[in-house]
C-alpha cells in the first residue's frame, strides 16, 4: 500500500521542476511544455485523492484539466507560430516591449 | 511489490522532467515530456484511475505532444542560444528548491495522510469508463459543456491567429 | 376684519421671491426693473395694511409674535423664525418699504441702461428681503441674519462696478470694516444667550436684570460695536465715503435711508438693556456726538458731491446716536424716520444731477465733483427745488421735517448733558453750512460749463422725477407726524405711535415750555447763520474762504482728519506685512515646497522601481514565485503565526 502523501510529493516535485522549466527556459515551446508537466503534477494529486476518498469525481477533474490543456496547447501554439512569423524568433526574453 | 512499482514510475517520471528542462535540443524535451507522461500514466492505473489513464496516453501523449512535434519542425527551431538574464536560471532553481520544502513538510504533516484504500476496500468499477461516464453526463454536463464550447473557441482562435495576413504586428 | 398678521411672512419673502425670479429666470433688463418694484410694492402695501390694522389695536396690545415656524431646537437653545409687530419694528418696515420702493423705482430710470441691471435689481431686492428680515425678527439670531445680509448685500452693491478697482477696493473695505462690528456683535449674543438663556426679545429684556448686572455694560458696549460698525460711527466710519463708489441708488438705499440706520433700530430695540448701564449709554451718546461734529466738519470741505453726503449721513447717524444715549430714543427714532426721507432725497438729487452731468461734461471731467457744476438750477429745475426742500430739512429749518426731529434730540441733550447739547448745536450750524454750500456749489452761482455742455444737459425723466416729488412732499410735511407739545398740544402722534414701546423708561426731566421754546429759536437762529455763511463764501464770493485754506484747520478737514492714512500705516500695512511673510514662507516656501517635495519623491522612486518592470514575462514568473515561497513559509508558520 503506498501512502498518498508519496504520490503528493511525487506531484509536488513534478509541479516544481514543470516551474523551474518556465523560469529558465528561453524557448516559448518548451515554456509551454513545461506549463504541461506542472498541469500533470496537479492532475497526480487530484487522482491520489480521487483514489483516497473513494470519489471518481478527482477523475472528471482531471478530465477537464486535460480539455483545457488542449485548448491551451492550441492558442499558445498559434502564437508561437505567429510570433516566429513576426519576429523570426521565439526567445521569450527577446521579446520585451512592454516594459518601462 | 506495489512500492518497487511506484518507486520505479516516480524516478523514471522526475528524471525525465529534469531530463527534459535540462535538454538543449526541443525534439528531445518533447520525447522525453512523453516518457513523463507515460510513467504518470502508469501511476494512473496503479490508482484504479484507468480511463484517466487512456486517456493521459491516448490525448495527452498522442494528440498533444504530437502538435507540439509538428510545431517543432515547422519551426524548423535549432538549440536556443544563452539567456541575456544570467542571474535569472540559478536564482529560479534556488527558489523552487527552496519552494519544495514547506510544500513537502506540509504534506508530510497531513493528517489524512494514511495509505490509500485498496480497490478491493472501494467500490467495485470504481475509475472504469462506466462510472465515469454516468458522472460526465449527469452531475458534470454543464461543465463537460463548457469544456466543449472551450475546445471550440481554441479551434477558432488557433485557425484565425494562424491565418496569413489576418493579424500582423508591425515592428 | 382679515387677520393681516399671519400673512406677514409675505413681507421679506416677496422681495426674496423677486431676486430669485431675477436671478433664474429673467435675462431682460427691461422687466427685472418692473419684477424688482412690484415685489416691493406688494410688501409695501402688505406693510400697509399691517400698520392699519396695528392702530386698530388698543395701545397696550400692539406687540405680536408671529411665529413662522421652529428654526433651531438644541438642548436648551430654541429658536423660531417669528417676527414682531409692534410700533417699532413697522416704523422701520414703513421706511425700508416706502423708501426702498421710491428708490426702486428710480432705480429703473437711474440704471436701466446698465448692461447689468438685471443683476443689480436682483441684488436690490435681496437686500429689501435682508433688511426686513433685520427690522421684523423677534430674537437676536434672526436679526443677526438680517445684519449679514445687508452687509453682503452692501458689500455686493458697492462693488456693483466691479470692473473700476476703486470700486471693489470699497466693497472690500465696507466688508472688513463692518466685519469688525459685526464680530462684536456676535460676542454680545453669545453674553446674552449665556446669561439670559435666550435669545428671543421679550425673554431678554424680561430677564431679572440682577441676572445681567455682571455683564450688562459688556453687552451693550459690545452690541454698540456691532451698531458702530453697520451706522458707520467713529472710530469705524471710514467704509461709507469709501462706499460712495456703489451707483448712487444704492448709496441712497442702503448707506442713508436703511441699512446704515440698522444700528439705530438695534440701540433702540435693545433699550432696555442699554438703560441698565449707566456706562454703556454714556459710551453711546459721547460716541454719538463726537461723530456728529467730527463727520460735519469733514463735510465743510470735501468737493465729491456723494462724499459731502456721505459725511453728512454719518454725522446725522451721530445725531440718532447722541439720542439713544441720552434716552431720547423716539427721538433717535424720529430722527431716523425724517433723516430717511431727506437723506433719500438728496441722494437721489445728486445721481439726478451725476446722471445729467456723465452725459454732458467733455475732456473726462468727473461729474461727481461739485468744483465742475453750478448754475445747474435754471436747467433742472425739478431736482433743484427738491433737492432745496431737502436741504431745508436737513438744515433743521421749521417747518421741514428735520426741525422737528432735530429739536427734540438738541432737547433731549440739553437737558440730560449740556456738554454734548453745544456739540449738537455746533454740528447744527455746521450742517446748515455745507448743505448749503453743496446746494450753492450744484445749483447756484455762475455755471462752470460750456455752451456746448450746457445744452445737452436736461432735467432726467419721468420715472426718476416722480420717486424726488414723492420725497419732496415726505421731507415737508413728514415732520408733522411729531410736533411737539409746546407748539401744538397732543400733536405728537409719532412719539404716542411709539409710546408702548418705550413705555419701561425712566421718566425725564421736562423743561419748562420757555426754556424750549428759546432752544428752538436759538437752534433755528445758528442754522440761519450757517445757511448766511454759506451763501457769502459761496454766492457772494466772500473772500474769507481764501485766508482759510491755508491753514491746518482746513487742511485737516480736507483731509478726512488723515483716518484713512493712519489706519494704513498702524493696521492695514502691518497686516499686509504678515500676510505677505505668511503667504511667501508659510505658504509658498513651506505648504507647496512640502508637496512639491512629496511629488518629487514619488517621482524619484518611480524613476527608479520602474526599472523593475523589465517586459521579460520569465523576471514576472519569478516574481511570482516568491510570492509563492512567501504564502508557503507563512502557511507552515516560518513567517509570523
Amino acid at each position: 500500500m503506498i501512502p498518498v502523501t508519496y504520490y503528493l510529493i511525487l506531484s509536488a516535485a513534478l509541479f516544481l521542476v514543470g516551474a523551474t522549466g518556465v523560469l529558465v527556459r528561453r524557448n516559448a515551446i518548451i515554456v509551454l511544455m513545461s506549463i504541461e508537466l506542472m498541469l500533470n503534477g496537479a492532475n497526480l494529486s487530484f487522482v491520489a485523492f480521487a483514489r483516497q476518498f473513494g470519489m471518481a469525481d478527482g477523475h472528471i477533474y482531471v478530465f477537464l484539466v486535460i480539455t483545457v490543456a488542449a485548448a491551451e496547447v492550441a492558442i499558445g501554439l498559434a502564437l508561437v507560430i505567429l510570433l516566429f512569423r513576426n519576429r523570426g524568433t521565439v526567445n521569450i526574453d527577446e521579446v520585451r516591449s512592454l516594459r518601462w | 511489490m506495489e512500492l518497487y512499482f511506484f518507486l520505479f514510475f516516480a524516478v523514471v517520471a522526475v528524471a525525465s522532467s529534469v531530463a527534459m528542462i535540462l535538454q538543449r535540443n526541443p525534439i528531445y524535451c518533447v520525447l522525453l515530456l512523453i516518457m513523463v507522461m507515460i510513467s504518470i500514466a502508469g501511476l494512473y492505473l496503479m490508482l484504479d484511475a484507468q480511463f484517466v489513464a487512456i486517456i493521459q496516453v491516448v490525448v495527452y501523449a498522442g494528440a498533444i505532444m504530437v502538435l507540439f512535434l509538428f510545431v517543432i519542425m515547422l519551426l524548423n527551431l535549432s538549440r536556443e542560444e544563452g539567456g541575456a538574464f544570467r542571474i535569472q536560471k540559478p536564482l529560479a532553481v534556488l527558489l523552487t528548491v527552496l519552494l519544495f520544502l514547506p510544500v513537502a513538510a506540509m504534506v508530510m504533516s497531513y493528517a489524512g495522510g494514511g495509505t490509500t484504500p485498496s480497490a478491493d476496500g472501494g467500490q467495485t468499477g470504481f475509475g472504469e469508463v462506466e462510472q465515469i461516464g454516468s458522472l460526465l453526463f449527469t452531475k458534470y454536463l454543464l461543465p463537460v459543456e463548457i469544456a466543449a464550447v472551450l475546445l471550440l473557441i481554441a479551434i477558432v482562435g488557433a485557425v484565425v491567429l494562424t491565418r496569413k495576413g489576418t493579424v500582423s504586428v508591425d515592428d | 376684519m382679515t387677520d393681516t398678521f399671519s400673512y406677514v411672512w409675505l413681507i421679506p419673502l416677496l422681495p426674496l421671491l423677486g431676486a430669485f425670479i431675477n436671478v433664474f429666470c429673467n435675462r431682460n433688463p427691461r422687466v427685472s426693473g418692473m419684477i424688482a418694484c412690484a415685489a416691493v410694492a406688494v410688501s409695501f402695501l402688505l406693510v400697509l395694511a399691517v400698520f392699519f390694522q396695528l392702530i386698530g389695536l388698543p395701545a397696550g396690545e400692539r406687540s405680536v409674535d408671529v411665529v413662522v415656524y421652529s428654526w433651531i431646537t438644541a438642548g436648551t437653545f430654541a429658536v423660531d423664525v417669528a417676527f414682531l409687530i409692534d410700533p417699532l419694528s413697522t416704523v422701520m418696515m414703513l421706511v425700508v418699504t416706502g423708501v426702498g420702493l421710491l428708490i426702486h423705482v428710480y432705480s429703473i430710470g437711474y440704471m436701466g441702461k446698465d448692461t447689468c441691471c438685471v443683476r443689480y435689481f436682483s441684488y436690490l431686492n435681496l437686500f429689501m428681503f435682508a433688511m426686513l428680515i433685520l427690522v421684523m425678527g423677534n430674537n437676536f439670531l434672526l436679526m443677526f441674519v438680517g445684519w449679514e445680509g445687508v452687509g453682503l448685500c452692501s458689500y455686493l452693491l458697492i462693488g456693483f462696478w466691479c470692473e473700476r478697482q476703486s470700486a471693489a477696493n470699497a466693497g472690500m473695505k465696507a466688508f472688513v470694516v463692518n466685519r469688525i462690528g459685526d464680530f462684536a456683535f456676535i460676542l454680545g449674543l453669545l453674553l446674552i444667550f449665556l446669561y439670559a438663556g435666550s435669545l428671543t426679545y421679550a425673554d431678554v429684556f424680561a430677564t431679572d436684570p440682577a441676572v445681567l448686572a455682571p455683564v450688562i455694560t459688556a453687552i451693550t458696549l459690545l452690541l454698540f460695536i456691532g451698531a458702530m460698525g453697520k451706522s458707520a460711527q467713529v472710530p469705524l466710519h471710514v467704509w461709507l465715503p469709501d462706499a460712495m463708489e456703489g451707483p448712487t441708488p444704492v448709496s441712497a438705499l442702503i448707506h442713508a435711508a436703511t441699512m446704515v440706520t440698522a444700528g439705530v433700530y438695534m440701540v433702540a430695540r435693545c433699550h432696555a438693556l442699554f438703560v441698565q448701564s449707566a456706562t454703556a449709554m454714556t459710551v453711546v451718546a459721547v460716541i454719538g456726538a463726537v461723530t456728529a461734529i467730527f463727520a460735519a466738519y469733514i463735510a465743510l470741505t470735501q468737493y465729491d458731491i456723494k462724499r459731502v453726503l456721505a459725511y453728512s449721513t454719518v454725522s446725522q447717524l451721530g445725531y440718532m446716536f447722541l439720542a439713544c444715549g441720552v434716552g431720547y430714543f423716539t427721538a433717535g427714532i424720529f430722527h431716523l424716520v425724517t433723516h430717511a426721507f431727506f437723506k433719500a432725497l438728496l441722494f437721489m438729487g445728486a445721481g439726478s444731477v451725476i446722471h445729467a452731468l456723465e452725459h454732458a461734461l467733455e475732456d473726462g471731467r468727473d461729474p461727481q465733483d461739485l468744483r465742475n457744476m453750478g448754475g445747474l438750477g435754471g436747467l433742472m429745475p425739478v431736482t433743484y427745488k427738491s433737492m432745496l426742500l431737502a436741504t431745508l430739512a436737513i438744515a433743521g429749518i421749521a417747518p421741514f421735517a428735520g426741525f422737528f426731529s432735530k429739536d427734540l434730540i438738541l432737547l433731549g441733550a440739553f437737558v440730560n448733558a449740556p456738554v454734548l447739547w453745544v456739540v449738537g448745536l455746533a454740528t447744527a450750524v455746521m450742517t446748515a453750512f455745507y448743505m448749503f454750500r453743496l446746494l450753492f456749489m450744484t445749483f447756484g452761482g455762475k455755471t462752470r460749463l460750456n455752451a456746448q455742455e450746457r445744452e445737452k444737459v436736461h432735467e432726467s425723466s419721468r420715472v426718476m422725477v416722480i420717486p424726488l416729488v414723492l420725497l419732496a412732499i415726505l421731507s415737508t410735511v413728514g415732520g408733522f407726524i411729531g410736533i411737539p407739545h409746546v407748539l401744538a398740544d397732543g400733536m405728537d402722534r409719532f412719539g404716542g405711535f411709539l409710546a408702548p414701546v418705550f413705555s419701561g423708561l425712566p421718566e425725564a426731566p421736562v423743561p419748562s415750555s420757555s426754556v424750549e421754546l428759546t432752544l428752538m429759536v436759538l437752534t433755528l437762529l445758528l442754522a440761519g447763520a450757517g445757511i448766511w455763511g454759506a451763501y457769502a463764501v459761496y454766492i457772494r464770493g466772500n473772500a474769507v474762504l481764501d485766508r482759510l485754506v491755508p491753514s491746518a484747520l482746513y487742511t485737516l478737514s480736507l483731509r478726512k482728519f488723515y483716518v484713512d492714512e493712519i489706519y494704513e500705516a498702524l493696521i492695514v500695512g502691518p497686516l499686509r506685512k504678515i500676510a505677505w511673510g505668511f503667504w511667501r514662507i508659510v505658504d509658498t516656501a513651506i505648504i507647496d515646497g512640502g508637496l512639491t517635495l512629496a511629488a518629487l519623491t514619488v517621482r524619484g522612486l518611480g524613476n527608479v522601481i520602474r526599472y523593475t518592470q523589465t517586459g521579460v514575462v520569465q523576471n514576472y514568473a519569478l516574481i511570482m514565485v516568491i510570492g509563492a515561497l512567501a504564502v508557503f513559509a507563512y502557511l507552515t508558520g516560518y513567517l509570523g503565526p
